[in-house]
């Protein structure tokens, strides 16, 4: 693996300290592979993590990508809500890991309610798949530090079911308290409420968000516009809060 | 075998895009009574023997922290089946 990423700095201080960050795959999970290689090109070792595990592996972080967990039946995330492993996320979300749900993994951290909201069909009735523009509006959460505040990004997006729904209550909190992390840019391409890309726990150490940023972490493979790597503070920014964290 | 019904409605407040697909696709086919259609889920749980009282509060339960999402739906019926 030779590409470069953004900041070698960071990813040289991850690999030295050991750095590793867990990648949940679930029956039905797609993108798997490709967050697990964002986590490499961050600097940090891509740890896999099966549904029916019980323990994290000691991993210092974990993403749950993007997919159909379990055929999306029920709901979108529900059943992957009950995993084995979702326990020892929680558990660990709880107590302050670094935890990042892409699209089906934002839908399963909704569902287990580390998250608040839901998300439902998009109010188009069509799957979408197309680059999309999100401003970042909270750059003090684990996955988030190396971007600037009001940032543009432009990463990949691709759901059938990304409508963010909340009551007004906790939507007008989220607001309030700093909490939504990402909006859609240019158009809402799914009913979002308040244009909401992605939200974070209080504690801002768990994010959920409906695009994708481990399709932009390698110049050539993602958005054609924008250089297309508009994805790696993600990763970068995860690895940096844990460096400094030790 | 005996048979708990449960159903599940998104809430009202809550746009039901599915519903919404269906409405336009009965109004294409010449069904013109209807107005708003709502798409829920309807769950049949076998029951071993009798379903008592013990079995609907389980199946309620059930319907709250599974079968249902509170924040997008609510459970409007969790009762025995008739005998088919």
């Amino acid at each position: 693996m030779t590409a470069a990423t953004t900041d070698p700095t960071i990813a040289e201080a991850g690999a030295e300290s050991g750095v590793s960050i867990g990648v949940v795959t679930f029956p039905g999970t797609l993108d798997d592979r490709d967050a697990a290689r964002a986590v490499r090109l961050a600097g940090a070792k891509p740890v896999n993590l099966w549904h029916a595990d019980s323990t994290l592996a000691g991993v210092d972080a974990v993403i749950l990508p993007g997919g159909f967990s379990y055929g999306d039946y029920l709901r979108c995330g529900a059943i992957a809500g009950f995993a084995p492993i979702m326990e020892s996320v929680v558990a660990a979300a709880n107590a302050g890991m670094p935890v990042l749900g892409i699209c089906n993994g934002f839908q399963i951290l909704c569902e287990s309610h580390l998250l608040p909201g839901a998300l439902i069909r998009n109010d188009h009735q069509h799957f979408i798949c197309r680059d999309q523009e999100l401003v970042v509006e909270n750059t003090n959460t684990a996955w988030t530090g190396d971007y600037s505040q009001g940032q543009t990004i432009r990463i990949p997006l691709k759901n059938g079911e990304g409508g963010f729904v909340a009551t007004d209550e906790v939507l007008d909190e989220l607001e309030g308290t700093g909490r939504v992390v990402f909006r859609y840019r240019g158009i809402n391409p799914n009913g979002s409420l308040r244009g909401i890309a992605g939200i974070t726990n209080e504690a801002g150490n768990v994010i959920g968000l409906m695009p994708h940023p481990e399709h932009a972490v390698e110049a050539g493979f993602g958005p054609e516009d924008g250089g297309g790597i508009d994805g790696q503070g993600f990763f970068s920014s995860a690895v940096r809060t844990l460096v400094s964290g030790r | 075998m005996a048979r708990v019904v449960v159903e599940v409605m998104p809430k009202p407040e809550i746009l039901d895009p599915q519903g919404k697909a269906i409405s336009g696709g009965m109004s294409r086919l010449g069904f013109t009574g209807f107005g708003e259609v709502r798409q829920g889920k309807r769950f049949e749980l076998e029951v071993d023997g009798e379903v008592t009282e013990e079995v609907l509060a389980q199946a309620r339960e059930a319907a709250e922290t599974l079968l249902s999402n509170p924040v997008i739906e609510n459970v409007v019926a969790v009762r025995a089946a008739e005998e088919a």
